[in-house]
């Protein structure tokens, strides 16, 4: 049968060592300019259908009736599907707590839930068809805030609740709440000479990436089914999957398809579930493809956030103490509600040396859009808002801010307010140091020779609101702390299978991972350490799938640590069967096999002196070493329930920026100019992917601090701009140079050093963004996104 | 109803074509050439950028019965595309013989260059040199966005060989990327000009 | 749906007079997204794309006849001196891509108030060419705005081209949007002096149902020109004849509270645009009109 579009082996050599610390190229990069790379949405099958979603138009309902009948009897529709038939006793899935229906039962609890299924021979039939099923509701109020969530007679958004969160919660409509308690606050209240109190608020922020959710479904003769997918764990999906079909879990075999980018929005399942039912029940291949509109209703969000801060400092700008209370709203389903409220509580005093703390953090349950991972997760909310009170702090103190921080800086030994000492680099003060010693980009770059000015280097830009009126300039700081891995006791493992064989005469490197290349790198790096281990030029990268162990999830900063550790682990150990190899055929000839440290290197074995002691291709022959094995980072432990206390996190990573901007102060209008940043990378495995992460990430937080906000009508619970016309992420000429300066300081615990990359930078970002739009406006800004209606008074 | 077209050099015919089909489903659907890529639907992300009769548009907001007896250029063809325009003797605009009064310098952009590092699959196969600058830049990604920005580079390019960083910008500012932040795509841009103007 | 496909304007009128339901599409920047979001399924799409002649302009002595499907890239790189205004509000028009395809026949035929032409359509002074199987008639700029995305077409009608006054004077256009390309109009604004009446004009997008001048505004800052003499003597406008002009201009808008901006800073963004796009305008004429005296003085 034809299928196009299956992902392939990528074969990439390399004329240099192409080890770890070169900027190697992505083996995936031709497929990816030519246009041939086969992402998820461009799967095609022979036979294959569309699949179509009907999801509610109301946030929070009972539902009286559906009605499909009009809607089987379309021409080109092979089935409909709603609760009533799902296969097994299983109807619900679940990061943590399994609360979110397969399909709506009874009630919907938020806009855009998904309330049946449709599949038939054309995309637009499907859509025809799906908006002639009949859905009665009766609306219920909606639950939008911690005042409506919490009062007495709130409804129950999940009713009956048993998840392992309830026993310690105060109201039912709390998913998770996590104190975090060290020192005596009150006492060291007394201490202070200055305190500064703030609310905070946060919007929600989308992943917003490129490529919708999409996949492919196809059922195979034994009863199985095969899924091609856009996801960042294959292995999480699998275990919420299989149950709901019924099926064991080596009959739903996983490949990943290409990934169009993910950001935290592919970690919960999309429309997996709901093309494989299509498949098992029409017999035929179900592709979904989500639009832009249905992307907005598919996937969680960042968690919008209040955060209420208090800090005290004596008056030579030592901090004496924290007081915090950051409310998460979750939406109406858990998502990764739990471990987000985990984070914010765990970082949320932030880089610094606080002794006594007091934070608590809460998620809600409410009938908003549901919220889970989004890069930064949990920390980003906590950075803005600790990062404008160090600002308020040393306005308050007649400090500079740069220097506030950098005296109260943690650095390596200090212990966090969960009582875990940092046990490797924390160069917050050196980070500040070097993004302010940064060139400061030159003033009024619109002036041109000509007499009318560039508009494109204004606020405004080609809008040409302003030709220099009123426009002011702002500089603002800031730094943010984020643990790197899953933490709280989480067993966070990775698994790799590699494997080594002659091949045209040459030694070829096989790495095969089940992790999820959704745009990062992470196959660059595989390669590179395979070439680096192996010493090899050659190396395969298989496309991962469910047919290996798993290899956690792309999220966390986590995959160059967690299965980047694992392929090192298993060419560690391949090395050593390759070695065992060549002893048993060489051995004999001479004593430095038995008495040496030997390597791989240049596709021979070597001496650690240097010496060659033989060919790779004959030490293997026509043998293939092949090792597949799990490693794991050090354990960590889960925060105590009370106290907060306890080593919850394995790594940290540090960044800082400097944002300079132009504000048109009449119009409101923001231009950043530069973002520059400072970070530390423990190891750059590969410098230039390591630049992308950090300028990627950066902008994001650029995007939330001046753009991008789902709005969400709080009458009714409903999303207000579910398109790309209204949730403005930034375009080119939104964006800044950003200028990156590099650390590399080893964390002796991770492997070669590294420290993950990817979501430090969108701490920092936003909170020195709207530090600068602060100084060049004088406006005490409490929220992100800043709109212009707050920098004119007219909100 | 049934379209008549050329697409990358080669005609193409589709049948059955639904009366409010696009372009971009046309041609990712129907002629197996799905590197045009679908992420907004509405004309705000590039995603979906061709040449229309040499002109870069959003496909997703050309009907598809528009397109009859028109040429298309798509991702798949621009290599080709590229090929055909140095043979046949440049860029084609007069701006070609100006001097340099922008841009950057080969040396600068050098510093971007693979720094002696290839692939199997890094060198060899035919690519536009914008293409190569976006994989040597680093400026590819997901990639999910990579299709319509080589296409609007690459026109960009044609018609301005030595642009400013705000010709660029202006220039690509229909295109979202959510994974760079830009930068490297300038880099790119940067990369791709100096080498072309090397060439010259 | 049916896909009509014209190949020439009057196959177009016909086509239009058979099927009075028929959406043209030219550009398709609009009507596309409403097709592939399923906002609109209607019975025929009538493709103007064959129509040549809708993409071709006429500069004559005092008007420029604009073809409907002219893009807005050409307006840019061939009309700025016939039409500086409009050129501006192109160039604030989406993306290069949109700006490859959409036209000002398109703008006027979605007639939304935060299309980018009409403020520049509005201020310059123009006539919207609409012709039928039954005839032709021009429709002043401002009786064509009826409503929210309602114009004075009727059913049968489609539009052939805009004839827009040649410019005078200077223009100027603004456009408020949250991010700095490829935005829809918070608000914009359009201005153009007319030295040859000595008037003023105006235009005020996405502030109000339909795009509209703020008459009262034009009026106020025609008075007070002419009062002091400023069209001769070539005087800076008092800051506080200024400020009258931009508040009376920010009291033209009638604007809601939606998800892209409170009402409440469209009408304070309106008057800062007004009272910029005065200040740009005005320094221009002043400079040229200076310019003129000189050169005068040399002939």
């Amino acid at each position: 049968m034809g299928t196009t579009g299956l992902p392939t082996n990528l074969t990439q050599g390399s004329r240099t060592k192409g080890g770890i610390g070169e900027s190697t190229l992505r083996p995936d990069g031709v497929l990816k300019v030519t246009g041939e790379f086969a992402y998820s949405s461009d799967m095609w099958h022979e036979d294959m259908l569309w699949g179509q979603i009907l999801r509610s138009t109301v946030a929070h309902a009972e539902i009286l009736s559906i009605d499909t009948a009009e809607a089987l009897a379309t021409p080109g529709v092979y089935a409909v599907m709603t609760y009533d038939d799902l296969p097994t006793e299983v109807k619900h899935y679940g990061l943590e707590i399994q609360d979110t229906p397969v399909l709506a039962h009874g009630k919907v609890r938020h806009h855009g839930e998904p309330v049946a299924i449709v599949a038939a021979d054309h995309p637009e039939t499907a859509r025809r068809a799906a908006a002639k099923i009949k859905v009665e509701y009766r609306e219920l109020p909606v639950i939008t805030d911690e005042a409506s969530a919490t009062a007495p007679d709130a409804i129950h958004v999940h009713e009956g609740r048993t998840d392992h969160h309830i026993g310690h919660v105060a109201h039912p409509n709390i998913v998770h709440r996590q104190p975090i308690v060290r020192g005596d606050v009150a006492a060291a209240r007394e201490r202070a000479d200055v305190i500064v109190e703030g609310e905070y608020v946060f919007g929600m922020q989308d992943q917003a990436f490129l490529g919708p959710e999409s996949g492919l479904a196809v059922p195979a003769e034994d009863g199985g089914v095969d899924l091609y997918i856009a996801t960042q764990w294959l292995h999480s999906d699998l275990r919420q999957i299989a149950p709901v079909l019924g099926l064991p879990e080596d009959k739903v075999r996983m490949t990943l398809a290409g990934v169009g980018g993910a950001f935290g929005g592919r970690e919960d399942l999309s429309m997996q579930i709901h093309a494989c039912l299509l498949a098992l029940r029409t017999g035929k291949p179900v592709k979904i493809v989500y639009n832009r509109f249905e992307s907005f209703f598919g996937h969680v969000h960042r968690h919008p956030a209040k955060l209420y801060y208090e800090h005290g400092a004596t008056s030579d700008g030592k901090l004496t103490h924290l007081k915090a209370r950051i409310v998460l709203d979750g939406g109406a389903y858990a998502s990764a509600s739990p471990a987000v409220v985990g984070n914010a509580s765990s970082l949320g005093a932030g880089p610094y040396v606080i002794d006594d703390v007091d934070i608590e953090a809460i998620a809600l349950y409410t009938n908003n859009p549901p919220c889970g991972a989004m890069r930064g997760f949990g920390a980003v909310q906590a950075c803005f808002a600790y990062e404008a009170q160090m600002d308020k702090l040393a306005a308050k103190l007649g400090m500079d801010p740069v220097q506030l921080r950098q005296l109260n800086a943690m650095e390596q030994g200090t212990l966090l307010p969960t009582g875990q000492a940092v046990d490797s680099p924390a160069p917050v003060a050196e980070l500040l140091r070097r993004v302010k010693a940064m060139p400061l980009p030159p003033e009024q770059q619109w002036l041109t020779a000509g007499e009318a000015p560039d508009v494109r280097q204004l606020p405004g830009g080609l809008s040409n609101t302003t030709h220099g009126e009123g426009v002011v300039r702002g500089i603002g700081y800031a730094v943010g702390i984020k643990n790197v891995g899953f933490s709280e006791g989480f067993d966070d493992y990775s698994t790799a299978r590699v494997r080594m064989e002659v091949v045209g005469g040459e030694p070829v490197a096989t790495v095969h991972t089940a992790m999820a290349e959704v745009g990062q790198g992470g196959i660059t790096v595989h390669a590179q350490i395979a070439r680096t281990e192996l010493g090899v030029t050659q190396v395969t990268i298989n496309p991962a799938d469910t047919q290996v162990g798993s290899a956690g999830s792309t999220s966390a900063s986590r995959q160059t640590y967690v299965t980047g550790g694992a392929v090192r682990n298993s060419c560690e150990l391949v090395r050593e069967k390759v070695l065992e190899i060549g002893r048993r055929k060489f051995g004999t000839y001479h004593p430095a096999w038995a008495t040496a440290e030997l390597l791989l290197e240049g596709g021979k074995v070597v001496t650690d002196a240097g010496e060659v002691l033989a060919d790779l291709v004959d030490v293997l022959g026509d043998e293939a070493v092949e090792v597949e094995a799990e490693w794991r980072h050090r354990p960590t432990e889960p925060f105590d329930l009370r106290t907060g206390q306890g080593f919850g996190h394995v790594q940290y990573t540090f960044a800082a920026h400097r944002a300079v901007v132009e504000v048109d102060t009449e119009l409101g209008l923001v231009k950043v100019i530069e973002l520059a940043c400072a970070q530390d990378v423990g190891k750059a495995l590969n410098p230039l992917s390591v630049l992308g992460q950090i300028q990627g990430g950066t902008v994001q937080g650029l995007g939330i601090a001046v753009m991008e906000e789902i709005v969400v009508d709080p009458k009714t619970a409903k999303v207000r701009n579910p398109s790309f016309t209204d949730y403005l992420i930034p375009t080119i000429l939104d964006t800044p140079t950003i200028p990156v300066d590099v650390l590399e300081l080893a964390d002796d615990h991770a492997p070669y050093g590294l420290r993950g990359v990817g979501e430090a930078p969108t701490l920092s970002s936003t909170p020195a963004v709207l530090a600068a739009i602060r100084d060049a406006t004088g406006l005490d800004l409490n929220r992100t996104p800043v709109r212009p209606e707050h920098l004119t008074g007219t909100a | 109803m049934r379209v008549n077209f050329t697409v990358n050099g080669r005609p193409q015919e589709a049948d059955d074509v639904w009366e409010g089909e696009s372009l971009l489903y046309m041609l990712r659907e129907r002629l197996g050439l799905p590197g045009s890529k679908n992420a907004c639907e509405q004309g705000e992300c590039g995603s979906c950028t061709v040449r229309l009769d040499g002109e870069p548009v959003c496909s997703c907001l050309v009907a598809a019965g528009q397109v009859e007896g028109r040429e298309v250029v798509t991702v798949e063809g621009l290599a080709e595309y590229a090929k055909q325009r140095s043979e046949h003797g440049g860029c084609g605009t007069d701006s070609c013989n100006s001097s340099r009064t922008a841009g950057t310098s080969l040396d600068e952009a050098k510093r971007w260059a693979a720094r002696g590092i290839d692939s199997q699959t890094g060198e060899g196969g035919e690519l536009s040199p914008v293409q190569q600058a976006f994989i040597d830049a680093g400026a590819v990604q997901c990639g999910f966005c990579t299709p319509g920005l080589l296409v609007a580079a690459d026109e960009m390019l044609e018609r301005h060989p030595n642009p400013s960083d705000a010709d660029i910008r202006e220039a690509l500012s229909g295109n979202l990327c959510r994974c760079t932040g830009y930068e490297k795509i300038m880099d790119a841009v940067r990369l791709a000009a100096a080498r072309q103007s090397e060439e010259v | 749906m049916d896909f009509l496909r014209p190949a020439s304007w009057e196959e177009a009128l016909a086509a239009k007079a058979e099927h009075p339901t028929a959406v043209p599409i030219a550009g398709g920047t609009d009507v596309m997204v409403e097709i592939n979001f399923d906002h609109r399924r209607p019975e025929y799409l009538l493709d103007l794309n064959r129509v040549g002649e809708l993409s071709e302009w006429e500069v004559g002595e005092e008007t420029v006849r604009l073809g409907a499907s002219v893009p807005y890239t050409r307006i840019m790189e061939n009309l700025r001196p016939e039409l500086p205004g409009l050129a501006l509000a192109s160039h604030t028009v989406a993306s290069p891509q949109i700006r490859n395809r959409g036209g000002v026949g398109g703008n006027l035929g979605t007639a939304s108030p935060a299309g980018d032409a009409h403020p520049a359509l509005l201020a310059a002074g123009a006539q919207v060419e609409a012709e039928s199987v039954r005839g032709s008639r021009l429709i002043p700029i401002d009786d064509f705005y009826t409503g929210v995305k309602r114009n004075a077409l009727a059913p049968d009608e489609l539009i052939r081209a805009v004839h827009i006054d040649k410019a005078d004077g200077p223009q100027q256009y603004s456009k408020v949007g949250t991010r700095n390309a490829m935005v829809i109009a918070v608000c914009a604004f359009g201005l153009a002096l007319h030295p040859g009446t000595r008037t003023v004009r105006t235009g005020i997008g996405s502030a109000a149902p339909t795009p509209v001048r703020a008459k009262a505004a034009e009026e106020f800052l025609n008075a007070a020109l002419d009062e002091g003499g400023f069209w001769d003597n070539g005087r800076i406008i008092t800051p506080s004849v200024a400020k009258q002009f931009a508040d009376l201009c920010a009291g033209a808008c009638n604007p809601i509270d939606d998800v892209r901006g409170t009402a409440s800073y469209r009408r304070h963004a309106v008057g800062v645009m007004a009272r910029r796009t005065l200040m740009w305008t005005w320094e221009s004429y002043r400079g040229t009109d200076r310019a003129a005296r000189r050169m005068g003085g040399a002939a």
